[in-house]
Formats: structure tokens, C-alpha cells, sequence
């Protein structure tokens, strides 16, 4: 009874000295037409990755650039675009979380109006400092999420019941704390600043270089590793590709951000405005958390099988109610940006299309509402197209009704890519 | 009254089995599902699990996984005897098992199911070359050709090569005993092919192997031993090379063969 397991430690063979099988792993097609066919096949397979979210990015500045030339795409417009967009697509991050399940949050919209409604009225009623009523908005957040999270994933209630209860019901606390009628301004200049301040432009060259160099650093150092060791890579190209296209838009960004955008000559309205470094350090902390962390890995597998998952030993329910909980933080995140960017906290504030125009975004951008797929990417890029259409219909004067109606529009197609590429992955067994 | 059972042995006989189940019990509330089973189960062999439909097989094994309490009865692993409270419980021990749907994850790829919640770590960070590493060479010690890829997404991964995972997933856990439910059901002929394949090198490898089949062909193809339950008792738990198949074909559907079964007292009890 000598060697009964298979050995897990190390290998005896020689790195890259391929054996029997995974072909695949050791390919570098560095050929167009390999890489083009590569490609190609994820999509047909039902991947579009982010193909749908740029090319709407792409086609809608086209579109808005041609119908205002004079408003679009000056940079006063873009930086306004951006700090539009911060508020959506925080929330669509944390709605990245609980997409992966499967599930849903409606409240998400109205939680981020309770925390808003907490740190508005700590600093005009109780005269707190920021920080305190930042924290005690995040902590409001947590709590909630808590609370949403055990209904859906101990008591087991359906979260699309859930959430459509707490929607209506957190409105009312809102209603509450603001009073009938009532707005409560919010003139903490540190929070006001975060949508309408911006780094001096020096501080944001120099932070957009590190974000390249770092970025390209990691790429490499990892493709470097995953060769020596003869493990599975994606070609060269590929990666250098993703490079290139990440310093181009950071770069490119910076730039025009950098560039002095004041309405008239007497004064300097330059540099990127706080709340796009705060998206960006949520894109990378939430981007590793779901793909380098046991943690992400078991939301991910809890969205593909939850059955598979618990007969590995994964705590279902804990996984269950954990994204409710970074959810409603996040919500609240972005309901303490959208009160800097406005001024002010209202009754209405998070509630409306706000949850809507936040799941649009992430399913936009590429997250299933099936569950199993998704990234926190996607909330950006989903949350760009929506401030987009947001912004230019506003430029383009359209009334109310039909900004309702386009927009509607814009998530009734994503969700139909979505139900299709998944019919078309169920298809081709991919 | 335990069924009496026709146990004779061949060389196994000086051999501590991995698992032997001693006069086991197991009642889902007033329906008792397993009576009185025993069962040897020899290292560096495959034990074909047979009986017709609701025999109690499924139970069995859960019973062995730890996914059901049993009522009464022994187990003894390695020889020493031994209480499975829980899944966990029986993984530790180094049993596991390959159920019959699976349970992979379509959005994950090979490397990622095979070390689903027991991921390998370096402080926080997921360490996921030595996971791959690992994963490629119980991969290839399995002799297993047919990926294309171990960051394949399993959703793309036919038939036979998803039960190729979710065994070798099996293996890489320093186990002992691999129970597998009825893994060639679904396939096609070149693919049951692969797994019998893979069946015995498990076998080879030193594993105890337990088999669940309804395929007389592949039993007799890769089985060193044969146990049949008929209506939840042992009707015998035999060497291969003693029984032929249409005997085993009657202890399946008639609890005995000749001098080989339940007695006929029993059997008729149980029918
Ligand atoms: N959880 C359960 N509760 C009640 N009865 C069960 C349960 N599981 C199995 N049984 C019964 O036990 C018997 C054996 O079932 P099973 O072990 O699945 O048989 P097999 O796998 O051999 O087809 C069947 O009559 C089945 O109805
Ligand atoms: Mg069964």
C-alpha cells in the first residue's frame, strides 16, 4: 500500500516540456488571423465581453458629437459627463456583486438615499465633521445589506420580494429624515469637493502614469511567470494590446482633463476631478477582491452552481449574504457621490430610475442577469453609456418623456443581448 | 436477521480493506432502504456497486460520504473503525466521491472547479500557479489527453471530459477511496471508453475504487469485485473472476444465483 494519491506538490517535469494534452495552454497564436479567430469564437460562444459597451461608448459620442459639434465633446462637457457618471457607477458595482447570484436589488437606488439623507442630516443638524458622517452613511450601508442579505440568503425570501419591499419602505425612512418637501443642503466643503474639485494637474499626470506603469509592470511580470513556468498564457499580443488600450484611455483622459476648461478667460478650471480617482481605486480594490481572492472565486461559483458549491464546503448563505452587504455599501458610496455632485439630499434622492439607469449599467457593460458572469469593469463601461445617453439627450433638449422612453429602451436591448448570448452559449456548449 | 452473504476472497483476503461496512442500517422513516449490508473494499481495486433501480446504491454510498446518518452498523476504514458525521468529515478521511450530476461549475474553468473551496492561498492572493501546476499533474498522471486546456471553461468541455474533471477533481485530494455514481450513464462509446480508462488507472494508482454501473459490459471490463444489492440487502459482495454475468445479472434482479445470494427465505421477504 505504498503511493495511493496522486501527488499534488511539485512537478518533475521540465517547464515547457509539454506533456500529453492542453495543447491550447501553449499556444502563442501570434498570427491576426489566429488571434481575430480566437476572438471570434468567445463571441459566438455568447462572450462579448465588453464589445457591447464600448462600441455603444463609441457610437453614441459619434452620434452626440455630430448632432451638438459645438457642446459634446468639449472638455467641460466630458469632465461634466464623467462626474455624471460616478454616482451610476458606483452603484452598478456593488449591483455587479449580487448580479453574479443570480439575484437582484431594487432597494439599492433608495438605500444610497437613506445614507445620503444620514450623512446630510449629522452635518447640518448635528454639526459632524465629514468623516464621522461619511462613516456613519457607510455603516448605514453595511447594516442595511446586512438586514437585506439575511432575509434573502437565511430566511430565504426571494430577493426580488425583498428588495421591492425595502425599496418602498426605505423611501419612507427617507422621507422621514429629510421631511416632507424638505431638502437638506449639504455644504461640507470636503464632500462637495469630491465631484467638484479637481487634483492639480500635475498630481493627476503623475497618478496616471503610475496607474500605466503599475499596470503594465503586473501584465508582464505575470505573463513572464506564466511562461517560465510553463503554465497557461494568452498570447503576447494580446496583452501588450490591453497595455496599450489602458495607457491610451488613461492617458488620453488626463489629457483632456488637464486642459483649462473655464467658460471665460479669468479663471483656471483644470485637472481631473476628485470622484474618478475614487471610482478608479473601487475598480481595483473591488477587481481584486472578486478575481484574486478565495472569496471571488466562491461568488462566482455560487452563481454558476449553488450546488456545486456547497458540496465543496462553501458557506452559501454567508457568500448570499455578504454581496447584499458590499451592495448597500456601495450604494452608499455612491449616494454620498451623488449628494456632492447635487448639494443636496431630497426625499427622491436614489429612488426614481436611479436603481434602473445602475442595473442598465452593469448589465450594459456585460453582466449577466442570469448570474455566473460578470466583472466590475462592466459597471464603468455600462455606467459611461448611460451618463452618455443621459448627458447628450440633455444637450440635445429632448423632453421628458422621451429621455423615459430611450432609456428604457437602452435596458430592454442589453438585457435581450443578454438572454440571447446565453441562449447562444447553451447552444454551442460553451 | 442479516442477510447472509457469499463472501469468498481471493488474494484480498490478507489485505486491510479501505472501507468495510458491517451489518448497516438505514430507515428514511418508516421505510428501511438498507438492511444489514456489509462490504469489503480493497485498495488498488475497483468494486462494481450493482442492483436494479432503487436498490439502495445511491443510499449506500451517501451513507459513506457522510451525507446520510446510518442507523445501525459498522465502518471501519483502514481497519480502524470510524464515525462520518458530515461530508467534510468523510473527505478528511480521504473519501470522495463523484456524483452522478457532477456538481461543477459551467462559469469556471478546470483548474478553478478542481480546487473549488479548498482553493490554495498566499496570504490573500489566490495562488493560482501552483493550483494549475497541481491540477496539470494529476491531470497528466491520470494520463488524461483529451483537454485542450486547464483554464478551458468547463461549459465548453464535453460530456466525458466533465466526468474526466470532476474525477481527477476527486483525486487531487490526497484520497484514498473514489466513489463514483454511474459515471458512463450519459456518454457515448469513445468517451465511456476514456473513463473505464480512467476508472482502472485509479485502481492502478492505489486507490479503492467503487463503481456504480448499470452496464454489465463495463463492469466486466474494469471491476476486480462485485457487490450486488437487491432491495437494500447485500446479495453478494464477490471477486470478478467468480461470477459471470449472468450470474451477476440474476443476483441483480433476483437476489441469488445458484449457491450465490440471499437465501431464498430472505429474498422472498424482501420481494
Ligand atoms: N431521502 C429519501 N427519503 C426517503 N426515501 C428515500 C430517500 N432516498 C432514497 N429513498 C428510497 O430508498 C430506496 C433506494 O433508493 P436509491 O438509494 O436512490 O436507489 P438506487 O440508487 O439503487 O437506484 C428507494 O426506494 C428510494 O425511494
Ligand atoms: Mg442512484
Amino acid at each position: 500500500m505504498s503511493s495511493n494519491t496522486v501527488s499534488t506538490t511539485t512537478s518533475d517535469k521540465e517547464p515547457g516540456g509539454a506533456p500529453a494534452g492542453f495543447e491550447g495552454d501553449r499556444r502563442d497564436d501570434t498570427s491576426l488571423g489566429g488571434i481575430v479567430r480566437g476572438y471570434v469564437d468567445r463571441i459566438r460562444g455568447g462572450d462579448l465581453g465588453a464589445l457591447p459597451a464600448v462600441l455603444g461608448i463609441v457610437v453614441l459620442g459619434i452620434l452626440f458629437a455630430a448632432l451638438r459639434p459645438e457642446t459634446f465633446l468639449t472638455p467641460l462637457n466630458i469632465t461634466n459627463l464623467l462626474v455624471q457618471a460616478v454616482p451610476i457607477t458606483i452603484l452598478a458595482m456593488g449591483l455587479v456583486f449580487v448580479l453574479l447570484l443570480g439575484e437582484i436589488d431594487l432597494s439599492a437606488g433608495v438605500v444610497s438615499g437613506v445614507a445620503a439623507a444620514v450623512m446630510a442630516q449629522l452635518l447640518a443638524e448635528a454639526g459632524a465633521p465629514w468623516y464621522v458622517a461619511v462613516l456613519a452613511a457607510i455603516v448605514t450601508g453595511a447594516v442595511i445589506g446586512l438586514f437585506t442579505g439575511s432575509l434573502v440568503g437565511v430566511i430565504g425570501i426571494p430577493s426580488f420580494v425583498v428588495t421591492l419591499a425595502l425599496f418602498l419602505g426605505w423611501q419612507g425612512v427617507t422621507l422621514r429624515l429629510i421631511g416632507q418637501g424638505g431638502t437638506v443642503p449639504v455644504r461640507d466643503p470636503v464632500i462637495i469637493g469630491v465631484s467638484n474639485q479637481n487634483l492639480p494637474v500635475v498630481l493627476g499626470w503623475v497618478l496616471a502614469l503610475a496607474v500605466v506603469l503599475v499596470y503594465a509592470a503586473l501584465q508582464l511580470n505575470r505573463l513572464r511567470r506564466q511562461r517560465s513556468r510553463g503554465l497557461a498564457s494568452e498570447p503576447t499580443v494580446i496583452v501588450v494590446g490591453r497595455i496599450v488600450i489602458i495607457a491610451a484611455v488613461t492617458l488620453g483622459i488626463t489629457a483632456l482633463l488637464s486642459i483649462d476648461r473655464a467658460l471665460s478667460a479669468a479663471v483656471d478650471l483644470a485637472g481631473i476631478p476628485y470622484a474618478v480617482p475614487l471610482v478608479v481605486v473601487l475598480l481595483l480594490v473591488l477587481t481584486f477582491v472578486l478575481g484574486r481572492t478565495s472569496f471571488g472565486r466562491h461568488v462566482y461559483a455560487v452563481g454558476g452552481n449553488a450546488e456545486a458549491a456547497r458540496r465543496a464546503g462553501i458557506n452559501v448563505t454567508r457568500i448570499r449574504v455578504s454581496v447584499f452587504v458590499i451592495a448597500s455599501t456601495l450604494a452608499a458610496i455612491s449616494g454620498i457621490a451623488a449628494a456632492s455632485r447635487l448639494g443636496s439630499v431630497t426625499p427622491g434622492s436614489g429612488a426614481g430610475n436611479t436603481l434602473l439607469y445602475a442595473v442598465g449599467a452593469a448589465v450594459i457593460g456585460g453582466t449577466s442577469l442570469f448570474g455566473g458572469r460578470g466583472r466590475v469593469r462592466d459597471a464603468l463601461l455600462g455606467g459611461l453609456v448611460v451618463a452618455i445617453i443621459a448627458n447628450g439627450l440633455g444637450l440635445l433638449g429632448v423632453q421628458a418623456y422621451l429621455n423615459f422612453i430611450i432609456t428604457g429602451g437602452v435596458l430592454l436591448l442589453a438585457a435581450s443581448v443578454d438572454a440571447l448570448a446565453r441562449r447562444r452559449a447553451a447552444a454551442t456548449g460553451h | 436477521m442479516s442477510a447472509p452473504t457469499a463472501s469468498a476472497d481471493d488474494g484480498t483476503s490478507t489485505t486491510t480493506p479501505t472501507l468495510e461496512l458491517r451489518d448497516v442500517n438505514k430507515s428514511f422513516g418508516a421505510v428501511q432502504v438498507l438492511h444489514g449490508v456489509s462490504m469489503k473494499v480493497y485498495p488498488g481495486q475497483v468494486t462494481a456497486l450493482v442492483g436494479d433501480n432503487g436498490a439502495g446504491k445511491s443510499t449506500l454510498i451517501k451513507s459513506i460520504a457522510g451525507i446520510h446518518a446510518i442507523d445501525a452498523g459498522e465502518f471501519l476504514f483502514e481497519g480502524r473503525p470510524v464515525t462520518v458525521a458530515g461530508p467534510r468529515e468523510a473527505a478528511a478521511l480521504g473519501i470522495e466521491v463523484v456524483y452522478q450530476d457532477l456538481a461543477l461549475c459551467d462559469n469556471l474553468d478546470v483548474v478553478q472547479n478542481m480546487f473549488l473551496g479548498r482553493e490554495r492561498r498566499n496570504g490573500i492572493l489566490l495562488d493560482e500557479a501552483s493550483m494549475e501546476q497541481a491540477a496539470r499533474d494529476t491531470l497528466t498522471k491520470l494520463s488524461v489527453r483529451t483537454l485542450k486546456s486547464v483554464r478551458q471553461l468547463v461549459s465548453s468541455l464535453s460530456g466525458g471530459q466533465r466526468q474526466t474533471v470532476a474525477i481527477a477533481k476527486a483525486v487531487l485530494w490526497e484520497s484514498k477511496l473514489v466513489i463514483l455514481d454511474e459515471p458512463t450513464a450519459a456518454l457515448g462509446v469513445a468517451q465511456t471508453r476514456q473513463v473505464l480508462d480512467l476508472v482502472r488507472r485509479l485502481a492502478d494508482t492505489g486507490h479503492a475504487v467503487v463503481f456504480i454501473s448499470h452496464n454489465m459490459v463495463d463492469v466486466f471490463e474494469v471491476a476486480d469485485r462485485v457487490a450486488a444489492l437487491y432491495l437494500g440487502r447485500m446479495a453478494a459482495d464477490v471477486p470478478i473472476s467468480q461470477v459471470d454475468r449472468s450470474q451477476v445479472i440474476e443476483l441483480i434482479t433476483a437476489g441469488r444465483s445458484g449457491e450465490l445470494g440471499l437465501q431464498s427465505a430472505v429474498a422472498e421477504v424482501g420481494a
